[in-house]
This record gives structure tokens, C-alpha cells and sequence, in this order.
């Protein structure tokens, strides 16, 4: 294998577009998924931003509620199906086979396509924004009837923009499962592999579960709406709230797809800048399958107050509980593992403590939406969206962030600006937590989500928020500039760019050349 | 390499579950049937009971609902009944279509509690078949049920609930019918 790959290496690569349109890379897609997460992260943000401007004060001034809907709904859908998930697959197609030795991904012809559809769907559901009668309106969950009976024609872009982006995670998930069972380097056996690998592969097995069942629920809201179906028509009968299990059957597997990745990356991160061996590894593996299983049997948990019986409340509440359990075995191995270490705080440690404190934040919220009786209050309120935005944006997007920059020497071979890197996380984690933590409150005094007007005594704290959102939206610009400034140059770095750092991706110079491990490195 | 292999697999594990999406739908109406979770009662016509419990009553309601905009009015002529479980039951409904347009009327049944739905049979009912009604017209239904004998003992009181779905667009655009066909049919 290691001639074809020689051979393959000595044909020079293509220049321009053709490079990355053809490109069968793994680093070079890498790249480009991390560059098309960056871009829809800042679309997606620049939505939140009219969000927030509509929600400064109470009363309608910016925006009409159509449009604040869109907005919601689309926000919703790029940030999950555009940022988060297209960040994590561009961290393993870059970080995966140099972590396990492996010469490139597995069907890297592939990977071309998995990434080349994603700029069209995400093309397609931003494009019906601009038709007669706007975009998607009725929330990323689409529920119907919302998306059935009460949405307009666009839908089908919708449907079909979500059809294909999950295409593009299947067939990335695929990629991932075949490259790590079968091109692991020699000795590097199953409990060897770094975590970041093992959470990617049991996400991996997730996308493959459950992406399936979204399309489903898609199709069967396409056909409701225009081939006269009654899925979830009860005057055909059919049954709405059935969609809500078919939709979140799919939906909390997926929140486990939006952290599995970010456990691992942090349970890199720690390691290194605390100098010790990762504490607990087996307990990790067995924590992160156990969260992946547990992650079945909870969907209803979102749907408390659809009228279930009590029996089913009481399992939903135990189940849901149950997970803290794994996960908090991961907090306590994060922590033990800092315990009694030569910590230094360099910005990808900083990230990652941030995220192992203000993730728990988010699983403590979580915990109290659990509780049936409780949750009844506080059901489709802001402490609801407070819980979310605590697990995916100070959870899965610092996670991304502590990764880039853990990895942007290794992939530029130019250490970033440490001063600006410094300011945009100082900046961020301080306006994150102004934007996010008032929002418990105004939740929990009865504030709904999804509305773009609000009762006065809610006006004080939103104006709190939205002056936290726009700051945090702004100091993201801050982390383009570091990412272009160290594209572009810096400080030279030696291959092994941390000293803790550990795993085969060091043993390569940086910036890690086109082609590495083109013949099999020994794992002892 | 076996990479194929492992493809292959992982892509049938795809379709599996792309088809258990739709299998969901059977399934959720099974569990649904079996337990008696969400109060929805059979649409098919009954056989008649072979045994009547004199000793017992139950008290059971009916109430009516437009969903949306549906222009019907449907009230029961008795708004509850006592009924002795396996004794068939007769109930009158007026149905009224308020619009000035012919209208195809849907009625879905629910009970509550959700557990008593499947000890509620109904020998005839007007929510077997869609209804077409003319502008303004008032038809009388009649609705013939009865209660289980095995119907669980805390259970004293139950509601049968209509809800009316207007589904006159949705029959023209599937069956590509007119409407006036439909209603004159329902004359003969």
C-alpha cells in the first residue's frame, strides 16, 4: 500500500479551485468542512443577532413575527445542521487518521462528495428565505401540523435541504466507522485508540441510527403536505403527536452526536496541559457507549406535557436521570485528571476548563427539566432555551474552539497571536454567560421561547441578554482574525507543538505535510 | 482491504433504519392499541355484546369540537348516559353544516381516560364515514355504542370526544372528486 500512496504523492498537487473541488484529502476536506462550519456559524450568528435586536425591547420593532419566526427556525437549523456538525466531521477528517496512523480516510472519494453537497443544501434552505412568502417559519423541530397544514410552499425546500445534509452526515459517518476499524496502525488496539477517536466512532454509529429516521420524518412530512398523506393528520388518521416521537426518537440521539466529539476533544485537551495520563480512560470508553445507548430510550422527555400517561412520565424522568450518571463520571475523570497536575493555561486549556465548568451549568439545567412536575412550568420557556445554548454553545461550540486552537499550529505550522486569542476567549466567556445565564431567569418567571414580543417586566433582562449577545456575536470575529493571521504566518512550531501533548498527530512535523503515515507507524 | 465489506453493511443499517422510521408508524398505532395510551378507540364496527352486567352503571359523556376553522356544529341530543355495560345504546346528534358551501365533514373519536378506549365499541357511528353535507343542511346521526363488560372497575365515568375536521379540500385534491358528485351520491 505504502508504493500506491508514494506514487500517488509524486503526481503534484492541483492548484486553485480544482484542488479543493476535486480534492480526496483528508486534510483538504478537513479544511474545507472547518471553513464552511466557520461560515454558516457566522450566519447563523448574524440571525441570532436579529433575534436579539427584535427582543431588546418588548413591543415589534424590527422585524415582523413571520420573519422573527424564520429566523428562529433557520438559526436553529444552520447552527446545528451547519456549525456544530459540520465542525466536529472536519475535526475527524483532519485529526482521525493522523491520530490513528492511518495514510488518509478510507473512501476518500467519498468524503468529496460528502462534503460537496452540504454547500447546496444549506444554499437551498437559505435561498427560500428570499421567496414569495419566506423560509421555514415553523421552528428547527418542525413539528406539524406547523410544518404540514399551517407552513407554505417552501417547505419543500426545507425537506429537501435537510434530505441532503443528512446524506452528507451519513456518508461522513460511514467514513469515519470504515476508516477506524480498518486502518488503525498496526498495535494500536481498541483500548489504545484516543478518546477523541472512540467518541467520533460511537457518534459515528449514532448519525447512522438515527439521521435515517429524521429523513423519514421529513419525507413524511413532504408527502402530508403535498401527496395527501396523513402521517400526522388526525382528520386521515394519522396522529400529530406521533411526529413528536418520530422527530425526537431522531432529535436526542442527535444532541449526543452535538457532544460525543466535544468529551473527546476536551479529554485530549486536559491531559495535555495537565501533564498527567487522562484519568479513568476505560471509564470514559464505557461512559461515552453508555450515554450513546441511554440515549434511545429518553425522546419523550421532550414531550412532558403532550399528555402522557403517568407511567410513561416516571420512566422518561429515571432514564433521563440516569444518563447524568455517565456524564458525570466524565466531569469527575476531567477533574480528577487537572487534580495535583502541572496545569499551565494555555487558550485551548482555557476553553476546555470553561467548557467542563459552564457544560455542567447546562446538564444541572438539564437535570431540572427532567423532573416531570417541574418541567411542566418550565416547558418551551427561555430557561429552556438557557439550557440548550449552556450544552451546545459554552458545550459543543467552545469545545470546537479549544480544538482549533489546539490544533491550528499543527495544521499552519505558525503559532496563532496568543494576545488576541486571549481577548477573544476572555471576551466570549464573559459575554456568553451575560447572554445565557439572565435567560434562566426570564424562563423561569414564565417568559415563552419563540416569541418575538414579550410582557414588560421581562424588558430589563432582555436588554441584559441581547447586550451579551451582541458582544458575543461581535468577539467571534476576533477568532476569524486569529484564524487568518496564523493561516497566514506566526512563529514557527515544532512538530510536537505542546509539550503534554500526546498521540501520534505530534510525531509528524507541523505543518502536518499533505500526505503523512504513508507507511504505517509502530504503536508500542 | 475489506473495505467494501464494512460499506456494505453500514449502508443496509442505513436503509434498516431509514425503513424503521416508517415502521415507527404501525408501531406507535400497536403500542398505542396495546396499552391505551392516547385515548384513541376503534374506527371499525363492532360485534355485539353476549353478556349485559345489570348491577353495574357507567356514566358516559359526549362533548364535540371544531378543529381550526371546520364550519360544523354537532351536539348530542343527551349530553351524558348511564349505561350497564354490554347494553347497546342509542345516541342522537345534530349535526349542522354553518357554512353556505357544501362541506365534507370528518368526525375523530377520542376517550378519556385514555385507558377506557379500547372497552368503548361503537356499532354505528358517524365517524366511520366522511360526511358530506351540503350548505346550511342539518342532518341527525345516531351513534350506537356500548361499554365492555371487562371495562376496568376505578373506571366510573368516561368521555367519548368528537373532534370535526373539515376535509373537503383534502378529499378534492386526493380522490380528485367533486364535491357536488359526492353529496349527490350520498342522496340515491
Amino acid at each position: 500500500m505504502s508504493a500506491i500512496v508514494e506514487e500517488h504523492s509524486n503526481h503534484g498537487t492541483p492548484k486553485g479551485l480544482q484542488r479543493w473541488l476535486f480534492t480526496t484529502n483528508h486534510k483538504d476536506i478537513g479544511t474545507l468542512y472547518l471553513l464552511f462550519s466557520l461560515t454558516m456559524f457566522l450566519i447563523g450568528g448574524a440571525m441570532a443577532m436579529v433575534i436579539r435586536a427584535e427582543l431588546f425591547q418588548p413591543g415589534l420593532q424590527l422585524v415582523d413575527p413571520h420573519f422573527f419566526n424564520q429566523m428562529t427556525t433557520v438559526h436553529g437549523l444552520i447552527m446545528v445542521f451547519g456549525a456544530v456538525m459540520p465542525a466536529f466531521t472536519g475535526l475527524a477528517n483532519w485529526m482521525i487518521p493522523m491520530m490513528i496512523g492511518a495514510p488518509d480516510m478510507a473512501l476518500p472519494r467519498m468524503n468529496n462528495w460528502s462534503f460537496w453537497i452540504l454547500p447546496f443544501a444549506f444554499a437551498i434552505l437559505l435561498m427560500s428565505l428570499f421567496l414569495e412568502g419566506g423560509g421555514p417559519a415553523f421552528g428547527w423541530t418542525f413539528y406539524a401540523p406547523l410544518s404540514t397544514t399551517y407552513s407554505n410552499d417552501n417547505t419543500a425546500f426545507f425537506v429537501f435541504s435537510v434530505h441532503i445534509m443528512g446524506i452528507s452526515s451519513i456518508m461522513g459517518a460511514i467514513n469515519v466507522i470504515v476508516t477506524i476499524v480498518n486502518l488503525r496502525a498496526p498495535g494500536m488496539t481498541w483500548m489504545k485508540l484516543p478518546l477523541f477517536v472512540w467518541t467520533w466512532l460511537i457518534t459515528a454509529f449514532l448519525l447512522i441510527a438515527v439521521m435515517p429516521v429524521l429523513a423519514g420524518a421529513v419525507t413524511m412530512v413532504l408527502t402530508d403536505k403535498f401527496f395527501g398523506t396523513s402521517f400526522f393528520d388526525a382528520a386521515g388518521g394519522g396522529d400529530p403527536v406521533m411526529f413528536q416521537h418520530i422527530f425526537w426518537f431522531f432529535g436526542h440521539p442527535e444532541v449526543y452526536i452535538m457532544i460525543l466529539p466535544a468529551f473527546g476533544i476536551i479529554s485530549t485537551i486536559v491531559p495535555t496541559f495537565s501533564r498527567k495520563k487522562l484519568f479513568g480512560y476505560a471509564s470514559m470508553v464505557y461512559a461515552t457507549a453508555s450515554i450513546a445507548l441511554l440515549s434511545f430510550v429518553v425522546w419523550a422527555h421532550h414531550m412532558f406535557t403532550t399528555g402522557m400517561p403517568l407511567a410513561g412520565e416516571l420512566f422518561f424522568m429515571y432514564a433521563t436521570m440516569l444518563i447524568s450518571v455517565p456524564t458525570g463520571v466524565k466531569v469527575f475523570n476531567w477533574v480528577a485528571t487537572m487534580w495535583r497536575g502541572a496545569i499551565s493555561f494555555e487558550v485551548p486549556m482555557l476553553f476546555s476548563i470553561a467548557f467542563i465548568v459552564l457544560f455542567t451549568i447546562g446538564g444541572f439545567s438539564g437535570l431540572m427539566l427532567a423532573i416531570t412536575p417541574a418541567d411542566f412550568q418550565y416547558h418551551d420557556t427561555y430557561f429552556v432555551v438557557a439550557h440548550f445554548h449552556y450544552v451546545l454553545v459554552t458545550g459543543a461550540v467552545f469545545s470546537i474552539m479549544a480544538a482549533a486552537y489546539y490544533w491550528l499550529p499543527k495544521w499552519t505550522g505558525n503559532m496563532f497571536d496568543i494576545k488576541l486569542a486571549k481577548l477573544h476567549f476572555w471576551l466570549s466567556l464573559v459575554s456568553v454567560n451575560v447572554l445565557f445565564f439572565p435567560m434562566h431567569f426570564v424562563g423561569l418567571a414564565g417568559m415563552p421561547r419563540r416569541i418575538p414580543d414579550y410582557a414588560l417586566q421581562f424588558a430589563d433582562f432582555n436588554a441584559i441578554i441581547s447586550i451579551g449577545g451582541f458582544a458575543f456575536g461581535l468577539s467571534q470575529l476576533l477568532f476569524v482574525a486569529v484564524v487568518y493571521k496564523c493561516a497566514k504566518g506566526g512563529e514557527q512550531v515544532p512538530g510536537k507543538v505542546w509539550d503534554g501533548a500526546e498521540g501520534l498527530e505530534w510525531e509528524v512535523p507541523s505543518p502536518a505535510p499533505y500526505h503523512t503515515f504513508s507507511t504505517p507507524p509502530e504503536v508500542k | 482491504m475489506q473495505h467494501g465489506r464494512l460499506l456494505r453493511k453500514l449502508l443496509l443499517l442505513t436503509l434498516g433504519m431509514f425503513a424503521f422510521a416508517f415502521a415507527l408508524v404501525p408501531l406507535y398505532d400497536v403500542f398505542c392499541d396495546v396499552t391505551g395510551l392516547n385515548g384513541k378507540p376503534s374506527m371499525k364496527v363492532a360485534e355485539q355484546s353476549e353478556a349485559i352486567i345489570d348491577s353495574r352503571q357507567v356514566e358516559v359523556s359526549f362533548t364535540t369540537h371544531s378543529q381550526g376553522h371546520a364550519p360544523f356544529k354537532v351536539d348530542a341530543a343527551q349530553h351524558f348516559v348511564s349505561v350497564q355495560p354490554g347494553k347497546l345504546t342509542d345516541v342522537k346528534f345534530i349535526a349542522k353544516n354553518i357554512s353556505d358551501s357544501d362541506r365534507i365533514l370528518q368526525a375523530i373519536p377520542s376517550v378519556s381516560p385514555g385507558k377506557a378506549a379500547k372497552y368503548l365499541h361503537k356499532m354505528a357511528c358517524f365517524c366511520f364515514d366522511q360526511q358530506p353535507m351540503k350548505g346550511k343542511e342539518e342532518v341527525e346521526f345516531v351513534l350506537r355504542f356500548y361499554v365492555d363488560t371487562e371495562l376496568p372497575d376505578d373506571v366510573e365515568e368516561l368521555t367519548l370526544s368528537y373532534t370535526l375536521f373539515d376535509i373537503t379540500e383534502r378529499v378534492s385534491q386526493t380522490q380528485n372528486v367533486q364535491l357536488g358528485q359526492l353529496v349527490a351520491l350520498k342522496e340515491f
